[in-house]
């Protein structure tokens, strides 16, 4: 029941995919093909997979402990953008200097730098009561404002023929590789550690516990004790942390400098993820793995069949409209057991409600299909 | 010289209002039913791509508008069956269809970057458009008329109409509503339609008049700020409109002084004016008034399903 929505959602995506592309006048079936399963054929392409997914995973992990604490934590390509920036801040200032603690150094300040981002919303949210939504997108625009003005001027490398990016970072600078002669650095294994440590603390911990039951049951979580302040915070500091930990990752890996074109839409297709994964370790590292597949194949189709970069992003949405309509047809079947007898655990798949204006919303109902 | 100045940044001001107020009218109505879609940016991003190719293919600028609001419309008919008849996460849909609308129009919009279509033409003769005196009165787009007669007529139907009513009873209280026989999906439907028309006559605003040509993304984030807005004006008509006008005057600060060759800060810190001023400003409200939530339609963003 669990993985029904998902796979449904990955088999319409195709389906309608296909017969979308068709109608805009391209080979539908061919782009199909070359983004979802050519790539899967390639022993280079699983490489690059596996790197493209590592950021993906770790965003998602972070998200999902605001999703289910009901925090909308939409800012996560800021607080990545921060956190290749915070770490790229640790590289210039160490960049004649060697030694282990570089790189580590490195990844604190990206973890640092994307909680800085996250911190502004969870500030507002919590004092104001503003709502998390608006101000963590906003900060996305500023975010690559700040990355662009730091590319053409402050940070621009002296020697790089006026080009707007950093110098190349040095070898204590650099992330090693995992498995040498590969694309495939440390930050994937420990994306696929993090996922699951996350998954075991949210599961195990009174601090997880706390999380769940505000997101799922703002009232009880009050009568209970638990500070909604101090959840707002930890989702928001996760969300913002996991971000600025792949931004690092991200910059002292594959990237090895900070460049304009940092920001690739991570912060965004990692919500999908998260929905895709059921907002758990295991499913979130498979589907990062098929949203990674829609960005390496979108790049090969671009090359084979001339499909535009956009499609990719058309695709993205696709896959979260259809599994927001999957999980709710399987979601109204459980309901409507549950009519005969138990507790319903419908509310459990996604969080339901929230709002702009009333973040938790204390009257949510529980979707019961009296029948 | 200087007055020539004042009324070419009253025109921009006006310019840079108009996307933001039609769109964030349109998301209040939305709202006001009780229902939150935060597809706006994509929407608009529908609307500017389709009124850009309909206006190059038929060369009517004004066809490409409606054609606009019906392509926006539609896209948010895609919201409206997740949400309302699927009671979909109103979230998570909203931020699908911005991903979607953002996608769907660089796609379609790829064969059209690069050439340039017919501006959307002033109503008033070319006499008086371009008095360089009185053009800050005539000289406006048709659609800056259109937004402040929008303002008006979406404050006349909220507080004056018999539907205005239903509409907010609706979004105050669907349980009850329903009970006393309105059809609650229905108005939402209608609503939310309404919303992405706005959106997408919003958005074609950005490839008609403030720039008659096409690229990705052309909206720059014009539709998270509409979706603030709301949340600034309390969900009222006049406020939303004294709200899109002091965002136009900040998004005119910042072109001026680019424009001006002002340097004394970055030409990054002054685009990202606008962004930051939301925060600010949505700040400052909350701040000074504690009550905000009251104020919020009671049913935003909760899905309705209805019993018996």
């Amino acid at each position: 029941m669990l993985l029904a929505a998902p796979l449904v959602a990955v088999a319409l995506t195709l389906a309608a995919g296909a017969i979308l592309f068709t109608l805009l006048g391209y080979d539908g079936a061919g782009a199909v093909r070359s983004i979802f399963v050519t790539p899967l054929f390639d022993p280079y392409r699983w490489q690059d997979l596996l790197v493209k997914a590592a950021p993906l995973a770790l965003i998602a992990t972070g998200l999902s402990i605001g999703f289910r604490a009901n925090v909308w934590n939409i800012g996560a390509e800021g607080q990545y953008v921060l956190g290749g920036l915070a770490a790229t801040d640790v590289a210039l200032l160490t960049h004649e200097m060697e030694g282990a603690w570089i790189l580590p150094a490195m990844v604190l300040a990206g973890i640092l730098g994307g909680m800085a981002w996250a911190a502004v919303p969870a500030a507002l949210r919590t004092r104001l009561g503003v709502s998390e939504i608006l101000t963590s997108l906003m900060l996305n625009y500023v975010a690559i404002q700040l990355l662009y003005y730091l590319m053409r001027g402050p940070w621009k490398d002296p020697m790089g023929f006026n080009f707007p990016q950093t110098v190349l970072f040095s070898a204590s600078q650099t992330l090693p590789m995992a498995v040498p002669g590969t694309l495939i650095h440390w930050g994937v294994p420990l994306a696929a550690i993090l996922a699951l440590a996350v998954w075991f603390a949210v599961g195990r911990t009174v601090a997880g516990f706390q999380i769940r039951v505000v997101g799922l049951a703002p009232d009880a979580a009050r009568y209970g004790g638990f500070r909604e302040r101090a959840t707002v915070w930890l989702a928001l500091l996760a969300g913002g942390g996991f971000a600025g930990l792949a931004g690092a990752l991200e910059a002292s890996g594959p990237f090895g400098q900070m460049v304009p074109a940092f920001p690739t839409g991570y912060g965004y297709t990692a919500i999908i993820v998260a929905f895709l994964g059921r907002l758990n370790a295991l499913g979130i590292l498979v589907a990062a793995m098929v949203l990674a597949l829609t960005y390496v194949g979108g790049e090969s189709a671009q090359t084979a069949i001339g499909l535009p970069a956009a499609a990719v992003g058309v695709f993205q949405a696709m896959l979260l409209f259809f599994l927001l309509a999957a999980d709710v047809l399987v979601r109204y079947r459980v309901a409507r057991s549950a009519a005969h007898g138990a507790v319903t655990p419908a509310a459990a798949s996604a969080p339901a409600g929230g709002s702009a204006a009333e973040p938790a919303a204390s009257k949510r109902r529980q979707p019961v299909e009296a029948a | 010289m200087s007055a020539m100045l004042l009324i070419s940044v009253v025109m921009g001001i006006a310019g840079a209002a108009t996307p933001i107020l039609i769109a964030a009218l349109g998301e209040l109505v939305v709202e006001k039913s009780g229902v939150l879609n935060l597809g706006v940016e994509g929407m608009m991003l529908i609307g500017a791509v389709t009124a850009f190719a309909v206006s190059v293919h038929t060369g009517s600028p004004a066809l490409g508008c409606l054609a606009a609001m019906l392509a926006a419309a539609l896209s948010s008919l895609i919201f409206a069956v997740l949400t309302l008849t699927l009671t979909a996460n109103q979230v998570a849909t909203g931020l699908a269809l911005t991903i979607f609308g953002t996608g769907v129009s660089a796609l379609a919009g790829a064969p059209y970057v690069g050439i340039t279509t017919t501006r959307l033409g002033s109503i008033f003769p070319q006499a008086l458009a371009e008095d360089p005196w009185l053009r800050v009165l005539f000289g406006h787009s048709p659609l800056v008329y259109l937004g402040l007669i929008l303002t008006f007529g979406v404050w006349w139907f909220l507080a004056r109409t018999r539907t205005g009513l239903v509409l907010r009873a609706v979004g105050e209280g669907d349980e009850a509503a329903h009970s006393i026989g309105y059809p609650v999906l229905k108005i939402r439907y209608l609503a939310i339609l309404f919303g992405g028309a706005m959106a997408g006559l919003g958005g074609s605003y950005f490839s008609l008049v403030l720039t008659p040509m096409w690229a990705e993304r052309l909206t720059a984030g014009r539709g998270w700020i509409a979706i603030a807005l709301v949340v600034f004006a309390s969900w009222r008509p006049a406020w939303v409109l004294a709200g899109a006008y002091l965002f136009g005057a900040v998004i005119t600060l910042e072109l001026q002084s680019k424009a001006a060759g002002f340097n004394a800060f970055a030409p990054e810190f002054l685009s990202s004016l606008p962004y930051l001023a939301t925060i600010v400003v949505l700040a400052v409200i909350s701040a000074g008034r504690r009550s905000a939530k009251t104020r919020a339609p009671a049913c935003l963003g909760r899905p309705f399903r209805a019993s018996a």
